[in-house]
């Protein structure tokens, strides 16, 4: 693999993330709880669709296929994907939307921070700004898995199985392959190895304020960045991809 | 103490508004005056809200990043609009809590607009340039409402709805220099939304309600059929500019009166929807309903936490 192949896989990783995430964020819009809450994560869809967009710019222009990024947002199938199985999660309650946040907002941060000393420029530029608004959003969603898991005990309940749920697709945020191998030998990316650490301490600080505990099942999925889905990725490919199917080639 | 009646505290009231000097939350105000505020103010906040649904509903298939991210950036922005004003409501007396039941039992109204379907994407082009031109229409003369905390929150409003409204003719203008298939679309989205945005100026003048009491307040400074008069006359020029036919054969303009004569509006659909029976009334306060009842274990663990926190503080 060459290093610009390598390095489009990988933008187009974190591009793919941050875009699913955003759009299952954006199905609440006019829904949440409260509608301050609503107006919050809102704001965190619009930073995700940010970041997915000059993250899909840059994967296009190294590609250098001439594709733009509403093309790889909107003309790519189900297989060409490859954000994390953890991003296309349906959104469930509030309490599972917010897990879910947590848990990858947190891996956004010590990611995109490793990635501000990146070699290649226009990466650590990308980073530099994405890590202002991803601090943010770790902010709000630990502080509501403490207010969950220490609130009621229906909260409680909630959240701790929204956590189990989800926390097999948890690991995947450090899988690797010739990819990241590639752009680690060519001094771009560190490992995501070095990131582990800090995750999980992070996650165990919150999940224990929260009096939450962490599923022991060792089980782990993966396939998301080989472009292996759940079947919920068709079905959000499907409505977000309607328009650009429906009518080929013609601008909005 | 020299005991003031009534009515000399209601003649100083009007001497006041008359003066163009401005109401404060905790200045005396006549009780009716109080009520029409927290009515015409919350059915205003509601519209805010129940009007992120319709637009909402595309979000989701918005046909580009770009257009995402505006959708979205909008429709959070009628959001904030919401909660402004029922920030003012409360600095009336009303409780925020009530005033939504209120609007989840149907006792409140909100603009019937968003009891009409968003059936294509031209329909966010059509709204932003409509909906939001006819909101911007009503809202401007608010901004020099007697009432202050209502006046101010209009001018942060006005700002936002201006900017979705170009953003709306935007959207409609691209469609309409676009395919066949694209202009036909931003057409029939006309054809559906022309009657119902002549609409939101409410009912005639001759069978408005509050109308009158309300201007001698200085709460409504324009007629329904001025404010109604002067959408046409600004938005009719928009639609020949793009090339869209505005759906209405008896649309003229009247060198006389320097202005545009237009057709009869359809009042019992009016009547009809604003009591109930629109396409979407049922889903939009199903839709709100939904929202607080699958929300109340989040606030309610909300206040748990808040209350276990203050508890450890004190401890
Ligand atoms: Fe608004
Ligand atoms: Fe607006």
């Amino acid at each position: 693999m060459t290093k610009e192949e390598a390095l489009f896989k990988y933008t187009l990783r974190l591009g793919d993330d941050a875009l699913i995430v955003s759009q299952r964020l954006s199905e609440w819009c006019g829904h949440g709880p409260i509608l301050e809450e609503d107006i919050a994560l809102t704001n965190i869809a619009l930073d995700l669709v940010g970041q997915a967009t000059v993250l899909l710019e840059y994967a296009a222009k190294v590609e250098g296929k001439d594709r733009s990024a509403d093309d790889l947002a909107y003309l790519r199938y189900e297989r060409d994907y490859t954000n994390l199985l953890l991003c296309e999660q349906p959104n469930g309650d509030f309490g599972a939307t917010i897990v879910r946040q947590f848990l990858f907002s947190a891996y956004q941060q010590f990611m995109y921070a490793a990635l501000t000393k990146s070699s290649d420029e226009q990466l650590a530029a990308i980073a530099e700004k994405s890590l202002k608004e991803v601090k943010y959003h770790v902010k709000h969603s630990a502080e509501w898995v403490i207010r969950l898991g220490d609130g009621t005990e229906e909260s409680h309940q909630r959240v701790q199985a929204s956590l189990n749920d989800l926390w097999r697709f948890s690991q995947e945020i450090f899988f690797e392959d010739e990819v990241n191998q590639t752009l680690i030998e060519a001094g771009i990316i560190t490992s995501l190895e070095d990131l582990r650490a800090d995750w999980e301490g992070l996650v165990k600080r919150v999940v224990e304020e929260a009096t939450l505990t962490l599923p022991e099942t060792k089980w782990q999925l993966d396939g998301g960045r080989k472009g292996l889905h759940s079947e919920h990725l068709g079905y959000l490919l499907a409505e977000m991809q309607y328009m650009q199917r429906a009518y080929p080639g013609m601008e909005w | 103490m020299k005991e003031i009646n009534i009515e000399e505290l209601e003649k100083r009231f009007q001497e006041k508004i008359d003066a163009d000097i401005r109401i404060e939350p905790k200045d005396w105000m006549p009780d009716a005056y109080r009520k029409t505020l927290i009515r015409q103010i919350s059915q205003h906040a509601h519209s805010e809200i129940v009007g992120m649904l319709p637009e909402g509903n595309w979000i989701t298939r918005a046909p580009n990043l770009r257009r995402k991210a505006v959708l979205l950036a909008k429709v959070q922005d009628e959001a904030g609009h919401g909660l402004y004003l029922y920030s003012a409501a409360e600095t009336l007396g009303a409780d925020r809590e009530e005033t939504i039941d209120d609007l989840h039992s149907g006792k409140a109204k909100y603009s019937s607009i968003f009891n009409y379907p968003t059936l294509t994407w031209a329909d966010m082009g059509t709204i932003g340039w409509l909906v939001d031109g006819a909101a911007i229409m009503n809202q401007v003369p608010l901004c020099r409402c007697s009432y202050g905390p209502y006046a101010r929150a209009m001018v942060r409003v006005c700002k936002e709805e201006s900017f979705h409204q170009r953003q709306g003719f935007e959207i409609v203008t691209k469609l309409a220099q676009g395919t066949p298939e694209q202009k036909a679309m931003a057409q029939d989205s006309l054809n559906r939304f022309w009657w119902p945005a002549l609409m939101m100026f409410g009912p005639s003048d001759a069978d408005s309600q509050h109308s009158e009491q309300s201007m001698k307040w200085k709460i409504k400074r324009n007629s329904n059929d001025e404010l109604r008069q002067m959408f046409v006359d600004v938005t009719v020029p928009q639609a020949e500019l793009v090339g869209l036919t505005i759906p209405d054969p008896d649309l003229k303009w009247n060198e006389e009166k320097g202005s545009y004569d237009f057709g009869e509006i359809n009042w019992d659909e009016f009547w009809q929807v604003v009591s109930g029976n629109g396409i979407c009334n049922k889903e939009r306060v199903e839709a709100r309903r939904k929202a607080k009842e699958n929300g109340s274990w989040v606030r309610e663990a909300a206040n748990a936490y808040a209350a276990k926190k203050a508890q450890r503080k004190a401890s």
